[in-house]
Order: C-alpha cells, then structure tokens, then sequence
C-alpha cells in the first residue's frame, strides 16, 4: 500500500454523540474494560446476551445474580460484568459456586466458561451438579478449541479438524455437550449459536427462571485460532457458516434420541449441520438441590 | 428422612474420646455452618460425626462430594457468602487441594483445613501416621504464600487448636491448616469441654455500617493497622469480585509487576505484624537446658518422656513444642541456640528441621523414625545421650 492509501480519511469517524451510552453501561465493570478478547470474538456477544437476559427475560433482582468463571478466554468474562462474581481456578468455577449455592440458596449462580474449562478438566464437577440438580445456570461457549493458550485441540474440536496441536487433523472423536448434560440429569438444556443472538439472549432468561440445573451451549467463532488453522474465514465468514449451518430443532424432534442433536463438520467445509434450539425443559422438574436439603433437615420440634 | 431432634450445641464436661470426635465439637462451638469433604482415612471419622452432627446443630450442609478439589473449591465459595466451613483430609487429598489453598491463599478466603497426616509419599502407608506433610503445607502450592498451620499433640489439644484455627483464619482472613498425625487423630484420652460462655469466638470483619455499597473495595487495606481487609459477601449489593490473578484492592485483575509485588508482600507482611495472635511454643525445662529437643504431635509426647528419664539420669535436657509451626517460630530457636544443642524428632526423614537448621545457624541432629510409629522414648534418649557424650 501507498502511503496514500495508509492515512486515514478523518471524515469517515464518527464521533461518539453526547450521552451515547451501551445499553448494559451499568452492568459492566468499567474499570475492567477494554477486555482482552480479540475483535469479532463471540464471547462479547454471550456476555450481552446475558447481561439481555437478566435485565429484559427474567425476574431474578441483579442483587441475587452472581457470575463464576473458570480459567480461559471466557473465564474472563466474570471480571468484566458489575454483579457479583469470582474468578476461580482452572475446572472449578462449578464447584465454587455450588458452595455458594449450598450456603445461599436466594443466590442464583450463573457460570460463564468455555468448553476446555466446563469439559475437559472440569467434567466431573459438571456431571456431579447436574446430578445433584443444583439451582445454577451454566453457559458453556464452546468454540472447539482452547483459544487462550494458543490454539490446541480441545474434546471439542472436530474429527480431520487442525489445530497447533494436530497438524493432521484431529483423531479422536469431540464430545456433544449437550447430551452429556443431559445425560447427567440436567433439567433444562438449550444450545445456540452467536449468530442467533436473540434466541440466545430469550433461551438465557428462561434458564434463568428455571429452578434447577439449566445447561446453555453458545457455539461461537474463534476464528483466530479455530478459523485460521481451518481456513474458516473471519468471524463474519464463521457466524455466516453458523447461520447456514444451524438446524432448529425442539423436544418433539429430539424424543429421546440425543444423537439427534450431534453437531457435523467437514473438512475444508467447516460446520455444515448444528441443530440448535431448546432441547430439554422439564417443567415437572425435581426439587432443586438446596430446596432438598431445607425438606431433609426439618426437624421435629 | 427426618433427623430425630435437636442436639446441644455443646458437650460440657469430661469426655473420654478421640481426636477426629475433638475436632468436631471445635468446629461445631466455633459456628461452622458448612462443610464438604472427601472421604479418606485417618480422617474419615470426622465426615462421618460431622454429618450427624452439623444438621442436628442448626448447621446447613455437611456432605461427602465428588472429589477432594470439588471439596475445597465449594468451601471457598460457601466462605465468600460469609459462613464459617471447613474441609478435612489426609496426605494424598492434601496434594490434591493444592490449587485451590493458592486460590484461598490469593483471594484471602476464611478457611480451615485439617489435615491428618499419614505415610507416603504417593498411597505409601494407609492409614498410619506420619509426620510428612510440614514442607507440603508451605511449599505445596505454587508461588509464594504466608501459610498458616497448628498442631495438635492431644485430644484435648485438637479441640481447643480447632476453635483457634476457626478465630485465626476469621481474624485474619486467611486459610488455617489443622495438622495433625494418624496417632493423635485416633488415639483416645480425656477430654474437657468448658461452658459455651468461657469460649472465645471471633467472627471475621464486615464492612462499617454506612458503607457506600458502590465504592466499596473488597481487598482494600486503608485504615486497616492489622492490613485485613474487612469482607463483604455475595448478595449483599456490594458487587464484589474475586479472582486468583494478581488483583487492584477492588478485585479487578491487572497484570503488573509492582501491583502483584505489593499484593504479595502485603499478604505475608498481614501474617508477621499479627504474630502475636498465634499460639506460643510449648515449653519444658528449657530454662537451664544443655540439649534441647524440638518435636511437634505425637513425637512431642515421645519426647517429653525421653528429657524427664534424661533429666533423672542428670542431663540438662529440655523440649520445645512447636504448636504453630507455620509461620515458622523462628525467635525461640534463636533464642536458644547459643545456650543449647538440638535434637529434632520427627516421623519423616528430616522436615521439620530444615527450617530449625536455618534459625539455628548450626547442624542439629535428626531422630527419625518411618512406618506410621513415633520416635520412641528410647530412640530419643539415645541420641541426647550421644550428644552429651561428645
């Protein structure tokens, strides 16, 4: 490029207009921000989904919201949201906040962490809530690789998939989040792409109004660490592959077969099938955990 | 399932029990509200009395979880929502907790953590005693951190160090290990308990009335001449933050070289200016002492035999009892290393006098034994026979 073509044309900005403020200015945590995340991420687009979900879809006051993040990109996200909220070690955001859970029952944890966090070294404290059916909302975005540290394979990346750490593409089989939520006894189960952020925003609400363990998968772009190895494109060119590639799907087409919800990729294609929408909802649903415990203990007097 | 009646909060009276049931009824009279562990012997007695006892007591939860680090990462998060908790385990879980005592260690979390320790390294002898923990308790976890541990070397002892442990780690808003041995956790003996009114509980700091919940800074040390920030918990409408990276006094992470030096030396400088606060060593003819013997736990209880046949025998011997042995009691070693020698017995192959060595300036002789028994009398006597000898 000429040096021409280098400077920029100052009539094109435009200057940010008095009292423009973003609409969730208050429930951000200024101080924190700018953020670490690399422009075009879908993490941004998750934290203002919720952050749409708690003010517009649900009832809960802010005050009994708290937010717990494992390590990792989206482990971040915790730090950047003004309500209360932790930033725990590598796996254990889930655990953290069943104790608080536990001890607080009014509170309503919410987890925001990525797919390496919530499934690799955190699966067993994952499966264990889900079983427990604690009171806790989990949003696991997932983009099939760990981005933070570099770009290696994660249970999440696709078979032929490549990445710094499989050169050849990927050998072992990704997991489906979402069946092995459900699978583990989670009573609400809903998985979105970035791309559908209103249905993501609305499916976050109605998670949080459900008492019990509710399970949000948010498929998103890391197109500096999954896209460039996968010659993906930019994080337009992958939500346009999410937009293209997602399946509606609901209860009724699932039944009980959950290999149904199974996401496909193709080499040199990328995503060619994600079905999304709400999978599980049980509206009979079983007493919450610490509700359990307030029955178990009653005592005579 | 109903559980039958309520329990009294307290036993008063003589008791004829054993360590892990002490510790319990510490907890307990100290206010514990939760408590989650994992189930390992030597220390699988006090999940088993607890989980009778806690919910009987008014207490919300005492359960079993999946694993050792789910315990400690539930136990910081119920701390953070203000209640007194607790976990216990044994060597192979205390390796296992590691990370998460850094994350307790970093974001000042109320804590207490027993620790029954028995042989290894690795499986190595389940479910004997063993005394090889001391190093692991400071140095397990990475990075540095000002740690915090008591030992016990009686049943009466586990009880009165457990509500100690409970004030500390309130009053000083850190982790506070519990380290006791196999033997002193199962052996049994009386026990007193005093009236509920003669025990002293202190609860942590919350911040003063009036508070601007905005502005409120969760690590902030301003105004604080003992540097422990006063706490605010989940729900409160402080919007408080907590984070195991290096953190600004409101919780905010930023990576910074003379931030996280500052954050550092602030969390151990918070142990040294509050040493007072930990209980003395415990000592025994030291006075005119020529040898000395330094032990902790169970070996103490060996040792204190070995210097009164000494002393009958006519050797000047002595015997310091470490009760808190992290932070390391260095004054009393220098205080006694120009007028004495020491002998240090232990159930490990030399751990306790690494630090000794060092507070001592000179080389101090080791009576170790391995395979779950203490030195005996014998062995100890022994050496401080040897030591006069030359």
């Amino acid at each position: 490029m000429t040096e021409e073509e280098l400077k920029i044309d100052k009539s094109t900005l435009v200057k940010n207009p008095k009292g423009f403020k973003h609409p969730h200015d208050e429930l951000l945590r200024k101080e924190a921000i700018p953020t670490i995340y690399c422009p075009g991420c879908g993490i941004g687009t998750t934290i203002n989904a919720f952050l749409e979900a708690i003010t517009k879809y649900c009832t809960i006051p802010h005050n009994d919201v708290f937010v717990v993040s494992g390590i990792g990109c989206s482990g971040r996200a915790s730090g950047y949201i003004n309500l209360d909220g932790f930033h725990s070690i590598h796996g254990r955001a889930i655990p953290f906040a069943s104790g608080v859970e536990i001890a607080q029952p009014k509170l309503k944890p919410v987890i925001i962490s990525g797919d390496g966090d919530l499934f690799s070294i955190g699966l067993g404290h994952l499966a264990h809530a889900a079983r427990r059916n604690i009171d806790m909302v989990v949003i696991c975005i997932n983009n099939a690789i760990y981005g933070l540290t570099g770009g290696q394979d994660a249970p999440t990346t696709p078979v032929g998939a490549f990445s710094k750490t499989t050169p050849y593409g990927k050998i072992s089989f990704p997991f489906n989040l979402s069946h092995i939520t459900i699978a583990n006894g989670a009573t609400f189960c809903a998985r979105y792409t970035v791309y559908e952020y209103i249905q993501l925003a609305k499916a976050i609400g109605r998670a949080m109004n459900h008492q019990g363990f509710s399970f949000i998968e948010v498929i998103s772009n890391c197109h500096v660490n999954f896209g460039r190895h996968n010659n993906l494109g930019d994080a337009i060119a992958m939500r346009q592959m999410f937009k293209n590639a997602r399946v509606k799907m609901d209860e009724k087409d699932i039944g009980l077969d959950y290999h149904k919800t199974d996401i496909t990729y193709e080499v040199g294609k990328g995503f060619t099938k994600i079905p999304t929408g709400i999978f599980l909802e049980e509206r009979e649903k079983p007493e919450e955990f610490s509700e359990r415990i307030v029955h178990a203990y009653e005592f005579k007097k | 399932m109903v559980v039958e009646q309520h329990q009294p909060k307290i036993y008063p009276g003589l008791h004829f029990k054993n360590g892990n049931w002490a510790i319990v009824e510490g907890a307990i009279i100290s206010g514990i509200a939760e408590f989650f562990a994992y189930p390992i012997s030597p220390a699988s007695e006090i999940v088993e009395y607890l989980s009778y006892r806690l919910p009987a007591v008014g207490g919300k939860a005492a359960f079993i979880v999946e694993d050792e680090i789910a315990s400690i990462n539930m136990c910081i998060g119920a701390s953070w929502t203000g209640s007194k908790v607790m976990t216990t385990t044994s060597g192979p879980g205390f390796s296992l907790k590691q990370e998460g005592i850094g994350l307790a260690y970093m974001t000042e979390t109320p804590l207490v953590i027993v620790n029954v320790q028995r042989g290894g390294p690795s499986t190595g002898l389940p479910t004997f005693s063993a005394q090889g923990d001391y190093m692991q308790v400071q140095f397990g976890s990475h990075g540095d951190y000002p740690a915090v541990a008591l030992t016990p070397w009686s049943v009466q002892e586990c009880f009165e160090l457990t509500i100690k442990a409970f004030n500390l780690s309130e009053q000083l808003r850190t982790p506070v290990i519990l380290l006791t041995d196999g033997e002193v956790s199962r052996m049994m003996e009386s026990i007193t308990i005093p009236e509920e009114k003669e025990i002293e509980i202190i609860n942590r700091k919350t911040p003063a009335k009036g508070t601007d919940k905005a502005t409120f800074k969760q690590f902030d040390v301003t105004n604080q001449p003992d540097l422990v920030p006063p706490m605010a918990h989940f729900g409160e409408g402080y919007t408080i933050f907590g984070t195991g990276l290096t953190h600004l006094d409101n919780g905010v992470p930023l990576l910074d070289e003379d931030l996280h030096s500052k954050l550092i030396h602030r969390l151990f400088k918070k142990i040294e200016i509050n040493k007072n606060l930990f209980p003395e060593p415990d000592l025994h003819n030291v006075d005119d002492a020529e040898i000395i013997v330094i032990a902790t736990g169970i070996s103490a209880r060996s040792a204190l035999e070995a210097i009164n046949i000494a002393r009958e025998k006519g050797i000047k011997a002595g015997l310091i009892r470490l009760v808190t042995v992290w932070p390391f009691p260095e004054e009393i070693i220098e205080k006694y290393t120009k007028k004495a020698e020491f002998i240090v017995a232990e159930m490990s192959m030399g751990q306790l006098i690494w630090p000794v060595e060092r507070y001592a300036r000179k080389k101090c002789t080791l009576v170790s034994r391995l395979g779950g028994t203490p030195p005996s009398p014998k062995q100890i006597l022994k050496a401080i026979e040897e030591l006069k000898q030359r």
